[in-house]
Order: C-alpha cells, then sequence, then structure tokens
C-alpha cells in the first residue's frame, strides 16, 4: 500500500529507466503496479487505494502505461489525474454499461460519438483505414495509416474489438471455471496463461505441485512455443510472398500439434494446466511421439533455416524493414523476440526463475538489429532452444502424482511466465471461499503493440503486413 | 532452395483422405439447401472467415486447413479476402458487442445465396463468453446460421466436414450414391 509521493516516485523511475513497468490493473477502487527492477532482478507490486476514484497518472511521466491507464478508466471507472489522453480504449460505447468493474457499474446508452485519430497535417496526406475486418484469418483490430504516397507516416491502433469481458466473468467463478477463462484469454498461449494463472493461485494458498506436474507444466509450455514459433517463421515469409517457406513450416507445426495431442489429448492443450497440477499425464506412447517428432523437426528445420538465410529476394524484405531501437524496447519493458530482437535482454524463465526451468540450461538469444530479420533469427534459435528443452524435460521427467488439491484460502498471488511472445502475468485475489475475487491476466503484448507503431514509420504501405506479422501481437489477449 | 523443391517431389504425399464425420447438423444442412442454389455454385466455395471475437484458437485451426496435410483447396474451398467475393461467411467468436455491426456489414456485404457457418463453441452460443456483459453470445443472435461447427476449438478434420457438407448436401435419396462418387473423387485427387 502506497501514498502519493510513494507512487509518483515510483512512476519516476519507471521514466528515468530504474525500473520497467510490467502491468497497471484496477479494482473498484484501488490501483496496482507492477515494476521489475531490471538490476535486482525483483519484482514489485503497489497498491494505492483510491476512495475518491482518482488517481495520479503514470502515462503523464511513462508514455507505456498509457493504453494500460485508459483500459483501466474504461473497467474500473477510476480516473487517472493528468492522463493526456482523454479517449476510452477497449469501451467503444457499445456495452450498455460503463465501468463494469467499478464500484458502481452504471447504464449506459450506446455511445454516438466517433473515435478521433491523432491527427496527422501536411501536404499530400492521406489516410488510410484498415479494419476490424482484415483480409487475412486474423483477429480484429483497426489499423489507421497516414501515408504520403506509398510512405507511412504514422500508424495508429484502435483496439478492442475483441474485449469479452473475461475479468469480469472470472469474478466470482470456482477456481477450475477461472482456469478455463485465463486458457482463452489467447488461444495461441493458452498453455502459458493456465500455466500463469495456475502459479498465481498456487502463490496465492501457499501450495506446490507434484513435481512431475511442473515438469509435465514445461513440456506442454516449450511445445507451445515450438509450434508457435515455427507457425510464425513460415508466416512472416509467406507474407513477403514466399510461400515455401510456409508450406514446409506449416507441416511442421502440424506435427507438433498433433503430437501435442497425441500426448496430453488436445492439439492446443487447452484446459490441461490447472490450479494444483495437470488434468492429463503424459499418455503411454507420448514420450515416443515426442522424441519422433523432436527428431522429425531437427532434420527439417536446419535445412528451412539456410532455405532463408540464402534467399536474396526473401532477406531484401526482411533485412532493415519495421525496425525498434534498443532505447524504445527497454522504455516500454517489450518482452519476447520482439525485445530480444532490440536488444532487451529478459526472458522470464530465467531471471524470475520457476520450476522447472531453475533446473534446466538454455539460452535466451538476444539481436542489435530489431528488424524483421532479427525477429525471424531470434524465433529461429528459440525454436532451437525449445527442440533442446524438450529433449531434457523428456529425460528428467520424474514420476508421480499429477495433481495435488488446492485449499479454499483467501490469499493475493501473482505469476509470471514465458510464452511464445514473452511474459504473461497474471495476479489474482481469492476470497477464501475457492472463488475469484478478482483476476488481472496482461498479455505481453501491450507492450508491443506501441512499439509496431513506432516501427512502422518511414517504411511503406506494402510492408505493414510483413512488420505486422514479425510482431505477431495479441488481439484478444490485449482485448480481455 | 532447389534441394527444398526436389525433395517434396521426392517425398511421400502428405495430404490425408478426410475422415467422414457426420454430425445431425450436418444431415439436418441437407434440407436447407435447395438444388438451385447448389447448382449456381457448382462444386466450389469461397469463404470469408470473419472473427467477431474469439480468443483466436479457431483461427489457428482454420489457418490449419491450408497446410499440406488438410489441403482444403482440393475441394473446391478457398478463402477470400472480402466478403462481397464469398458465398459463405464462415464466423467465429461469441460475437463481441464492438464487433456485432462490422460482423453485420460483412453480411450485409455479401451477395447472396449465402451461408453462414457458425465454427467453435462461442460463435455456436457464445461458450465460456454467453453471460458477458461485453458479448451478445453466438452468431445466431446478430445474423441466421445455416451450420454449427462445435468445438474448443473445432479440429482441423471437424471443420472440413462441414464445409465439404455445404458443398455435398443433398436430398437424403440421393446422398448414398453421390456420397460414394464424391468419395471417389477424393481419393482420385489424394
Amino acid at each position: 500500500m502506497v501514498d502519493d509521493a510513494l507512487w509518483q516516485a515510483l512512476a519516476s523511475r519507471l521514466s528515468d529507466g530504474r525500473s520497467s513497468l510490467l502491468g497497471l490493473w484496477g479494482e473498484a477502487s484501488a490501483v496496482h503496479m507492477a515494476l521489475y527492477d531490471d538490476r535486482n532482478k525483483s519484482v514489485v507490486v503497489a497498491t494505492r487505494d483510491c476512495p475518491s476514484g482518482r488517481y495520479p497518472s503514470v502515462a503523464r511521466f511513462h508514455p507505456p502505461a498509457l493504453r494500460l491507464e485508459r483500459a483501466l478508466r474504461d473497467l474500473c471507472g477510476l480516473t487517472p489525474v493528468g492522463l493526456p489522453d482523454a479517449r476510452g480504449w477497449l469501451d467503444h460505447g457499445r456495452w450498455g454499461v460503463t465501468a463494469p468493474l467499478g464500484a458502481a457499474p452504471a447504464q449506459s446508452e450506446q455511445a454516438t460519438a466517433t473515435y478521433s485519430f491523432l491527427p496527422a497535417e501536411g501536404d499530400g496526406l492521406h489516410q488510410i483505414a484498415v479494419g476490424p475486418i482484415h483480409a487475412g484469418i486474423i483477429e480484429p483490430g483497426h489499423f489507421r495509416f497516414t501515408a504520403n504516397g506509398e510512405t507511412i507516416v504514422r500508424l495508429e491502433e484502435r483496439l478492442g474489438y475483441a474485449h469479452k469481458g473475461t475479468e469480469a466473468l472470472m469474478t466470482g467463478r470456482t477456481l477450475a471455471e477461472a482456469a478455463r477463462l485465463a486458457g482463452r484469454v489467447s488461444g495461441d498461449s493458452t498453455v502459458a496463461y493456465a500455466y500463469a494463472f495456475s502459479r498465481a493461485v498456487e502463490a496465492a494458498t501457499g501450495i506446490a505441485p507434484p513435481a512431475r506436474a511442473v515438469w509435465l507444466r514445461g513440456l506442454m509450455a516449450e511445445l507451445e512455443r515450438l509450434a508457435n514459433h515455427l507457425g510464425d517463421i513460415g508466416a512472416i515469409c509467406n507474407d513477403a510472398s514466399f510461400a515455401l517457406m510456409q508450406a514446409n513450416c506449416a507441416i511442421l507445426r502440424e506435427r507438433v500439434l498433433r503430437a501435442a495431442s497425441r500426448c496430453f489429448g488436445h492439439r492446443l492443450m487447452m484446459d490441461r494446466i490447472v490450479p494444483g497440477g495437470v488434468t492429463a499425464d503424459l499418455a503411454p506412447s507420448g514420450a515416443e511421439a515426442l522424441r519422433e517428432l523432436i527428431g522429425a523437426v531437427e532434420k527439417a528445420f536446419p535445412r528451412l533455416v539456410d532455405l532463408y538465410d540464402n534467399t536474396a529476394s526473401l532477406q531484401d524484405r526482411t533485412v532493415g524493414a519495421g525496425r525498434v531501437g534498443a532505447a524504445l524496447a527497454r522504455q516500454y519493458a517489450a518482452g519476447g523476440y520482439v525485445g530480444r530482437a532490440s536488444g532487451r535482454d529478459f526472458d522470464a524463465r530465467r531471471d524470475l526463475a520457476y520450476p522447472p526451468y531453475d533446473a534446466l540450461t538454455f539460452e535466451t538469444p538476444t539481436l542489435e538489429d530489431g528488424d524483421v530479420d532479427a525477429r525471424v533469427w531470434i524465433r529461429i534459435r528459440e525454436v532451437e532452444q525449445s527442440l533442446s528443452l524438450l529433449v531434457a524435460i523428456l529425460d528428467q521427467l520424474p514420476p508421480g502424482a499429477v495433481a495435488t488439491p488446492v485449499p479454499s484460502e483467501a490469499g493475493e498471488g501473482m505469476a509470471l511466465v514465458e510464452g511464445f511472445r514473452g511474459d504473461v502475468l497474471v495476479w489474482l485475489r481469492l476470497d477464501g471461499s475457492g472463488r475469484i475475487a478478482r483476476c488481472h491476466l496482461r498479455d505481453p503484448s501491450w507492450m508491443q503493440w506501441p512499439l509496431l507503431e513506432a516501427a512502422i514509420e518511414g517504411n511503406i504501405v506494402a510492408d505493414f503486413p510483413l512488420c505486422n506479422k514479425s510482431f505477431n501481437c495479441a488481439y484478444s489477449g490485449c482485448d480481455l | 532452395m532447389r534441394r527444398t523443391l526436389f525433395d517434396s517431389l521426392a517425398n511421400p504425399i502428405l495430404t490425408e483422405p478426410l475422415a467422414k464425420e457426420q454430425t445431425d447438423e450436418i444431415a439436418a444442412l441437407a434440407g436447407k439447401l435447395d438444388a438451385a442454389a447448389r447448382a449456381r455454385l457448382g462444386r466450389s466455395l469461397s469463404i470469408r472467415q470473419v472473427d467477431a471475437g474469439s480468443c483466436n484458437g479457431c483461427e489457428l485451426e482454420i489457418n490449419a486447413l491450408a497446410n499440406a496435410f488438410y489441403d482444403l483447396e482440393r475441394f473446391g474451398l478457398r478463402f477470400v479476402a472480402s466478403p462481397r467475393h464469398a458465398d459463405v461467411l464462415l464466423v467465429t467468436g461469441p460475437v463481441t458487442k464492438n464487433m456485432r455491426e462490422a460482423l453485420l456489414r460483412a453480411y450485409e456485404a455479401t451477395p447472396s445465396p449465402k451461408w453462414v457457418v457458425a465454427a467453435g463453441g462461442c460463435a455456436c452460443d457464445g461458450g465460456y463468453f454467453a453471460a458477458s456483459y461485453a458479448c451478445i453470445g453466438g452468431v445466431e443472435k446478430a445474423i441466421p446460421v445455416d451450420l454449427r461447427i462445435p468445438g474448443c476449438p473445432p479440429t482441423p478434420t471437424a471443420l472440413l466436414n462441414g464445409l465439404v457438407a455445404l458443398l455435398t448436401a443433398r436430398p437424403a435419396a440421393q446422398s448414398k450414391q453421390q456420397s460414394a462418387r464424391d468419395d471417389r473423387k477424393i481419393k482420385s485427387i489424394t
């Protein structure tokens, strides 16, 4: 619990770069802020009471908090005093209710006011509006480009279209129900979310899952990372019209999903990780299926990497496109391949080590270039790391039970889990009867979406799909 | 690159025959599609996918339909970039209130005759999000639905069965003979 002076001091720690912002979320009459101290590798959560419904804005000093504060205002009705942006973020004026997580949700009429995008003025500028429905099979979101001929001068994102009210639905639910919702915040990261949620519950209740469950969780998390990175590498190349990579990577991705299905009974491994352990032990033929899979990927993948590296027409598109500077990546505390491709060396598995990763050896690749090419290479290196982690986990998988009962205790807990996009943060409070009092889930893409706006500046419109895919930010994950 | 291309010639074909999963829903579809509409469509369907607020799990499996194992284009099915080019809207998600208008506009932009397929538990009835203030709870609450493909997410096989049913659904009397012919066709392609 902090007062105004300390809250401001924390905000200035963020703005002068001594701490990184991990999350900022609210309740009916309190705001919470999670900070990461890069030097001590430690996490602090500060809570400020807001009986008056107001708190001093953090974004005023530290721009990365901007969208988090706009979302917090939409959901909880708390006013960030001094926030330099009065527009809503998740609330498009269509819910029929305002501040659904606030102290007094009020009925509201459908808003008729149009959303005003930030202006860009000058000779020969024109706007291109894209979305919320896009040409491909992807999630909904709106992009407003201002271009001068082919060159983009400004991109502004507008999200919130996939807002499903997940956090409100979680309130008052049992742990089992809430775990299923957590696994559906972002389908491609279902393992990471269920993992982070379960670890947060375990932190709140002070229990530890059995050793076998811990290792099986690591196994699922690496399978998920492998599947997504393989899919992304192919899809990025496809957006540079190089379909051969896409075709071959999609085969490998499908093999991973099939192996996951054989091991755990679900292609995406949804609902397999729950508080207290896992619901599915590795199937009897699972280890064999995984070793076959690892063999198949290890055989095919190096040749695809060569293909990527030696195709000049493809490199011509990816090298130098969509560059993110190291200073921005650090300021926004961007996780995953977006941060690592721009020199931010952070990996929750290593820096906030949790089991089983505290007993495993792996490398976190980083690069300095910050372009599309660097984000592809980070993924390539992480595929290799995940393959060796899978082997190590299979070799050391301990026997025994896979779940332990969770007591109905009140408490607060937080966990960070490294998903394929970066660190997923889950904070929650339990009410003592085995139900959720409040749960907040923060997707890594909150810190990555704003960087896409910066990365695209000065690129041509036709390179946007390529740059966007290299970020592959979550829509549903941020919209909640 | 040459090696990769030669390898794909030398390696066995990965594409699998469609594992038939006949659901009640698919059987009921036969009655809904009239002969005239089918004649107009021929044996091909253009599909516009609309994400009405899914968690992206359904999109992952829909994207998988294009991989070498499922290869949906062999059935005459293809994804198009605009609803104006589409015969079918393939909708996922519980239909968030923030996406409802976009979905309605996409539906209105789709020329008739048109069909709507609700893919995934959320699209069928709102799924885990049915009770939310932010969702209307299923595609049917916004636009008429012709086919539901359940699953969280539906597997590529389930999706493919549903979509192929749109092409092959026909009155019961003809169906046996025709589906035997279809099987042969599929086998000859694979």
